[in-house]
């Protein structure tokens, strides 16, 4: 029957191909987050050890004081990211699609941050805001003596200014999802809606933005993920200072689990870190892929 | 023996039964049309018989031959595909070539083959070009091409025809039945058009939810359609299907449709063993006419004075709409006829051409 | 996105008009200032930035801080410039992405055209695989790569971001294999080609969109990273990213601002240029990393 074994060998073929992708993914990703998983239940410090001490990492993460700032730290940054991000986002979107000239340029400068690396943004951002030489010194220069603008050096304030440079490098690719979604709208509804009499604000209000809920989804994922993610602007810009006062997640893991020689703990917030973003990604990729099921 | 036999092929996706025991035999040089509603199955069955899905149980020979465990390229069929399916990066002459290509067929030989078909297709002046600077005829020309290029032992057609518009489509048709008649070659063409399923065909197959209904010759569909779902199927506009009710005195059978009796001559055994009972009454619009209209080889018609409720010429004649046993109904008439709504006028039933059907199994009673 | 859908635009005055635009305007500065200020700055002696207006034109024009940055500049405990790490970058990003976007090509292929009992969940695992926090791999990672002996090197960085980046490559070619009609496949299987045919036949030269897609937005992603180098790289393959950072935040000496703003333009360029060449593809990858299916 060689005509039989063809046609297995044709079936075998495709699996083929996919495997070597496929166990790299199962050992490098999901073997891995294994792997993290049970060094946070040990007592792990400068190197691996197999020796189980149940949750102590946990209940010691949840007892450390920069563990709580970076939490914190990560709902306030979390919160004015996504929102500013798709405020401006969706505004310059609806701007954009009124047929204004210039379009084709203006786009490309929106977005063009999110091509740079986060170092340059931080490296960029960082000597702006210096106040010996950046913002602050221009506005002396210019003659107002009385302003102040010092907050990259500020305990309390020095988070916001990590706001204002991933604001700066992300909302230009919201604005781009936006605008997908107001381009993909069908013409004819927001005609009929014209003439059933509909202004400018209730045609947005009523009609576009309710059918951009998609775009909004996306957005709030992706920015999301990124938040929770977000390591190497903290670096660049602030390196987590002053002293520890932007300290975020990403960082306290490296920090913990590199520098400090505690590996267990870093281990256990790298497990809170993974558990915060599959409870974001997963029923949003359950949804999608379940959509296209029919 | 038949030269593309299908014995009791039975086919599960995903413990859904998309075909559910398909007998179905043609002969060589025959021209069998699959037609059917969508999603009955039609098209899973071309693919079974070309090879591109597997089947879950029983046989397909292609010229006595079992092909079930062969790949497709090895069961000497070409396919026409519903969206052609040209290859886009390819020329029309390199798509035509591919599949000679592909069996190591020397260059020489290919192109002098490609140069064959384009000829016999009238296409020799498109060979450069790329599917995308194509009309859609042009492209439907090349998906030819590529399949007779090959001389296969049987064509498979999916739908080709429906891409185009109803001009192009009609001459397409025409153009595929006089390949057929040249080239001898047997065909399996699967299409929703039941016109296209007449002109075409020597054996028309009518599937319904997996299941074949009915296997004959387009007349045989046609004029003894086997149930009520053939019967309706088949012609458009479609057969008039009313509930009546079969009454038997003084040695006369007669069908009673609401207020209306159609004395059915020589009745058959089955329908007179039925008096009494409900069944389902059939006739085709263009057997129910204006008087002048009847047909003259008919033996027996009955008029009966209906009352029209719409009118709708059609140019070469008139459909009227009128009411039977509460059933919309209607018959054509010449398009010279004056008739309005609302006027009340004679209309001639062709009683050789009428059609029962049991109101519970659906199946046609003889 | 067809032509016809962009007409959304409502009838407005000319006022409202001026002020969207002035609107507009104003974002664009946003957006563009602090590249200005990293241009500006760079070509202007270090005096001229200390005691000058950061956003004014230089009033003495010198090249000098982009050699220092290049080729002179001191990072860890080298002074050797920006250029070892530049080329360190380019010899990791060009077998990162060639490999990933192969790889991704096939796997698109197969779950789309040579789909399986189950691809559905291994497109499901491989997808996931995109968002994961890289902090829940890197303590497994540095062991692996120790015990591979890759620790520190190139290669060792290549086989990171092919892994990390296989997710996304595979998400780029599903999609687009996705809409790729079936009726191609099957017309080219009864014509007697085989898995590899097809692929190279058919299915490769339609693809050129869809991988330049992928290359850009693999390069640019290796480009910008800069945990994995941070972590796994050693001097001899430490990516410009990492170094980068070194040289702005080292602690010794004056703090060389003109240095620092050069050294950030040529961490961007690569990126940026292909952004300029190219930015069409760029955008339709960031788009299809998010909006998924």
């Amino acid at each position: 029957m060689p005509t039989r074994l063809r046609a297995t060998a044709q079936d075998l073929l495709p699996k083929l191909v996919l495997s070597p992708s496929f166990v790299l993914i199962l050992i490098f990703v999901y073997g891995f987050i294994v792997f993290t998983g049970y060094l946070s239940f040990t007592g792990s410090r400068m190197l691996p050890s197999f020796d189980l001490v149940g949750f102590a990492n946990y209940f010691k993460l949840f007892s450390l004081r920069h563990w709580s700032t970076a939490l914190s730290n990560l709902a306030i940054f979390g919160v004015l990211y996504i929102g500013i991000c798709t405020v401006i986002g969706l505004g310059l979107a609806i701007l954009l699609d009124q047929k204004i000239r210039g379009e084709g340029v203006l786009r490309p400068i929106f977005l063009y941050p999110m091509a740079l690396s986060f170092i340059v943004t931080g490296t960029a951002w960082k000597w702006f805001l210096d106040p010996g030489i950046g913002l602050e010194n221009v506005m002396h220069l210019w003659g107002w003596e009385s302003f102040e603008f010092r907050w990259i050096k500020d305990r309390d304030m020095a988070i916001y200014t990590i706001v204002i440079a991933a604001v700066w490098q992300s909302s230009g690719f919201v604005m781009a999802m936006f605008l997908a979604g107001l381009r993909g709208i069908d013409n004819e509804i927001l005609k009929a809606a014209q003439i059933d009499g509909a202004s400018a604000w209730k045609l947005y209000r009523r009609i576009v933005i309710p059918m951009l809920r998609p775009a909004f989804l996306s957005a709030f994922v992706v920015l999301a993920h990124l938040a929770i993610k977000s390591y190497d602007l903290v670096i660049a810009l602030t390196n987590g200072g002053p002293g520890r006062a932007t300290e975020m997640p990403a960082t306290f893991m490296y920090s913990y689990t590199f520098t400090r020689n505690q590996m267990g703990v870093g281990a256990s917030s790298a497990v809170i870190m993974l558990i915060m973003i599959a409870s974001i990604i997963i029923p949003y990729l359950y949804s999608e892929l379940r959509e296209k099921r029919t | 023996m038949a030269f593309l036999e299908i014995r009791d092929l039975r086919k599960s996706f995903h413990e859904v039964d998309v075909l559910k025991g398909i007998d179905i035999a043609i002969d060589e040089g025959g021209f069998l049309v699959l037609v059917g509603p969508s999603g009955c199955g039609k098209s899973t069955l071309l693919n079974t018989i070309a090879g591109l899905e597997t089947i879950t149980a029983g046989e397909i020979r292609i010229n006595g031959r079992p092909v079930n465990d062969l790949h497709p390229s090895q069961r000497d069929i070409a396919m026409v595909f519903q969206s052609y399916a040209l290859y886009p990066n390819m020329n029309v002459a390199e798509n035509i070539a591919f599949g000679l290509e592909m069996r190591g067929v020397s260059k020489p030989e290919r192109e002098a083959a490609v140069g064959r078909v384009a000829d016999m297709l009238q296409i020799d002046h498109l060979l450069k070009r790329r599917p995308g600077q194509l009309s859609g005829g042009q492209r439907q020309r090349v998906a030819m091409g590529r399949a007779l290029v090959r001389e296969p032992q049987v064509f498979l057609f999916d739908e080709p025809l429906s891409n185009l518009d109803a001009k192009l489509r009609v001459d397409m048709r025409t153009e595929i039945k006089k390949l057929h008649q040249a080239l001898g070659t047997t065909i399996v063409y699967v299409t929703h058009d039941q016109i296209e399923a007449m002109t075409l065909a020597t054996q028309i197959a009518v599937l319904k939810d997996g299941i074949l209904q009915q296997v004959g010759t387009p007349d045989q569909v046609y004029a003894s359609p086997a149930n009520v779902f053939v019967a309706d199927f088949m012609g458009s506009p479609t057969m008039n299907l009313v509930p009546g009710n079969v009454q038997s005195a003084n040695g006369t059978t007669s069908v009673r449709i609401g207020a209306v009796d159609l004395p059915i001559a020589e009745p058959t055994e089955a329908l007179r063993a039925r008096a009494g009972q409900d069944v389902v009454f059939g006739v085709r619009p263009e057997d129910v006419t204006d008087v002048a209209s009847a047909d003259r080889s008919a033996r027996y018609v009955e008029t009966v004075d209906c009352n029209i409720d719409v009118v709708e010429p059609t140019g070469a004649d008139k459909f009227v709409v009128t009411r039977l046993g509460e059933k919309e109904f209607t018959a054509r008439v010449r398009s010279s006829e004056r008739i309005a709504p609302g006027d009340r006028v004679p209309l001639a039933f062709n009683m050789d051409k009428v059609h029962f059907f049991d109101p519970q199994t659906e199946m046609r009673i003889n | 996105m067809s032509a016809a859908s962009n007409d959304i635009a409502l009838r407005t005055g000319v006022i409202t008009r001026v002020a969207i635009f002035a609107v507009l305007i104003l974002f664009a500065v946003y957006y563009l200032l602090p590249l200005f200020v990293m241009l500006v700055n760079s070509v202007k002696p270090l005096e001229e930035i200390r005691s000058g207006n950061m956003l004014a034109l230089p009033e003495v024009f010198t090249i000098a801080p982009w050699i220092n940055a290049w080729g002179e500049a001191q990072i860890g405990v080298q002074p050797t410039g920006l250029s070892p790490y530049f080329v360190n970058s380019i010899m990791m990003v060009v077998p990162a992405v060639f490999i990933a976007t192969f790889l991704g090509a096939l796997n698109g292929y197969v779950l789309t055209k040579w789909r399986f009992r189950g691809h559905r969940i291994v497109f499901g695992l491989m997808l996931f695989s995109c968002f994961i926090p890289f902090q829940i791999v890197l303590i497994p990672m540095a062991r692996i790569l120790g015990l591979l002996g890759i620790a520190g090197t190139t290669w060792g960085l290549v086989l990171v971001h092919v892994v990390y980046g296989l997710g996304f490559t595979t998400l780029f070619f599903r999609n687009y294999y996705d809409a790729f009609p079936s009726e191609l496949i099957r017309a080219a299987t009864i014509d007697g080609a085989g898995f590899f045919r097809i692929f190279r036949r058919i299915l490769l030269p339609s693809s050129g969109p869809i991988i330049v897609v992928t290359v850009i937005w693999q390069f640019t992603n290796v480009w910008n990273d800069f945990l994995f180098g941070a972590s796994f790289a050693d001097f001899d393959s430490q990516p410009m990213t990492v170094a980068l950072n070194n040289l702005v935040s080292s602690s010794t000496g004056v703090k060389e601002y003109n240095v620092h703003f050069a050294g950030a333009i040529l961490a961007a360029l690569p990126t940026l240029v292909v952004y300029v060449v190219s930015g069409r593809y760029f955008v339709r990858g960031l788009m299809a990393g998010a909006v998924k299916g």
